[in-house]
């Protein structure tokens, strides 16, 4: 008899573990932004996706809601709001 | 073709007919004879293996480990601090299923410093989910690293296998052994086809996290999967037997218990020791038997019920020890009649042979005029009271 032992490349998108997050969750404001990137950079979930100005978001799926976004944000479009 | 043999050689010899294509390990007395050999067939040509030298057993636990997740057939061996070392790649290999063949052979934990046998250390790391085979001579420690290479590749098994032999008395003795060719191996033993491998080609992850809602699944498996164990082992013991045309049973085997008054059950070279005594005591018509328990993981305590069900009086004999509550072979032994309906009148338990010192024909008729009617539980045999005097009080 088997159980669970090895895991296909990828497949770690299958644990929706947004679950995690406990106090707050980020927010995109979506009015400021200048595409710089950064949050996408320093999201360590990778959850963050975007490629244009005003188009980045994050999944809630996976984010922890750590506010390193929010953080980083040269303009302040990102802040971090109570998780209902 | 019949050979006289130190026992580490003939181990290395028939781990050699394996052909592993990965062997690593870490000196440590007294299983250094078997990979000494082995470096030496690598170095001469004689075995194509990649033999790799490690700072230490936790790395070449490690290798081989790596060996088998890649899908190459692995080989190590160790004792006593070293299968400590070893202890939690030791866990590892089990929790992902990769079928490996450890030679342990047995010798007692420091402290105090003791080079010498007794079976603590196999039997601590008896809840990694290793199988474990405990051998009572060359012979058989030689046959069990054929056995355990065909029950840990067996695909509805993929636990590892641990073979014990006792240090010194069976590395460093030196019997006639039968040695099987080549012929033989490949005919028992087919190449090594592995369930998963570490492949870039088709990329998995083994070994990683389980979280509360998948843990519980993986230690589960293995249990059932120890419970197949006890099926498979004498199936393929049977397979060895036509073979190699000797017979093992591979769970425990029974000598002159049918109408024994008292027996003996105990694991390893001992038993050859209490077979020498029970034909002795038997000559003189005193009705002796043993029990010897070939495999410690699984345990088979259905078989070790039917076996001594009808027996009055039986005596554990334990070469290790759990401090502070009951010696680990007579547990299972007592645990096997929990709930049943018939049982031993008297099961006593006795340790003996710690770090090395003799169980010889005398303390095994010590243990048999021991064995009245008042129970006895891990009593420790052959103790010197003199040197229990110490006082270091201030």
């Amino acid at each position: 008899m088997f159980g669970p032992l090895t895991s296909k490349s990828g497949t770690s998108k299958n644990n929706k573990t947004g679950s995690w997050r406990t106090e707050s969750r980020p927010k995109f404001l979506k009015t400021n932004c200048i595409a710089c990137k950064m949050c996408r950079i320093v999201c360590p979930e990778g959850c963050i996706t975007g490629t244009e100005k005003n188009t980045y978001d994050c999944d809630y799926a996976f984010c922890k809601g750590c506010g390193n976004c929010a953080m980083i944000c040269p303009k302040q479009d990102i802040t971090m709001i109570k998780e209902e | 073709m019949k050979e006289f043999l130190e026992g580490s050689k003939a181990v290395a010899e028939v781990v050699g007919l394996c052909k592993p294509g990965v062997i690593s390990a870490y000196p440590i007395t007294p299983q250094t004879h078997i990979v000494e050999e082995l470096a030496q067939f690598v170095a001469d040509g004689k075995l194509n293996s990649q033999f790799i030298n490690v700072e230490s057993e936790h790395s070449a636990a490690s290798v081989v480990l790596g060996g088998v997740a890649a899908g190459v057939r692995s080989y190590t061996a160790t004792s006593s601090q070293g299968l400590f070392y070893m202890a939690e790649v030791i866990f590892n290999i089990a929790g992902m299923r990769l079928p490996l063949v450890l030679t342990c052979a047995n010798r007692a934990i420091s402290a105090p410093i003791n080079i010498w046998n007794d079976q603590q250390d196999s039997v601590s790391l008896r809840d990694s989910g290793w199988i474990q085979l405990y051998a009572e001579d060359i012979q058989e420690a030689a046959d069990l690293h054929l056995i355990g290479y065909r029950i840990t590749e067996d695909k509805s098994m993929m636990l590892p296998v641990m073979v014990c032999m006792d240090g010194f008395i069976l590395t460093h003795g030196i019997e006639v052994v039968d040695m099987p060719t080549q012929e033989q191996v490949d005919k028992f033993l087919p190449a090594y086809k592995p369930l998963y491998k570490l492949d870039v080609e088709n990329p998995i992850s083994m070994g990683l996290l389980a979280d509360p809602d998948y843990y519980t699944e993986t230690r589960y498996a293995i249990h059932e999967t120890m419970k197949d164990a006890l099926k498979l082992i004498p199936k393929v013991t049977a397979e060895f037997s036509k073979v190699f045309g000797r017979s093992y049973n591979g769970l425990l085997e029974e000598y002159r218990t049918k109408d024994a008054e008292r027996v003996i059950v105990a694991m390893g070279s001992v038993c050859g020791t209490i077979k020498e005594v029970i034909d002795e005591l038997r000559a003189k018509g005193k009705k002796v038997g043993l029990l010897k328990i070939s495999s410690f993981r699984p345990f088979p305590a259905a078989k070790v019920y039917e076996a001594l069900k009808d027996i009055p009086k039986v005596a554990i004999l334990d070469k290790s020890v759990s401090l502070g509550s009951y010696a680990p072979l007579a547990v299972e032994v007592k645990a096997s009649f929990f709930g049943k309906k018939k049982s031993p009148k008297v099961i006593s338990s006795f340790v003996a042979g710690l770090g090395g010192r003799d169980i010889t024909k005398d303390t095994v008729k010590e243990i048999y005029s021991l064995l009245t009617s008042k129970e006895k539980a891990c009593e420790f045999i052959d103790l010197k009271p003199e040197l229990l005097k110490e006082s270091y009080e201030q």
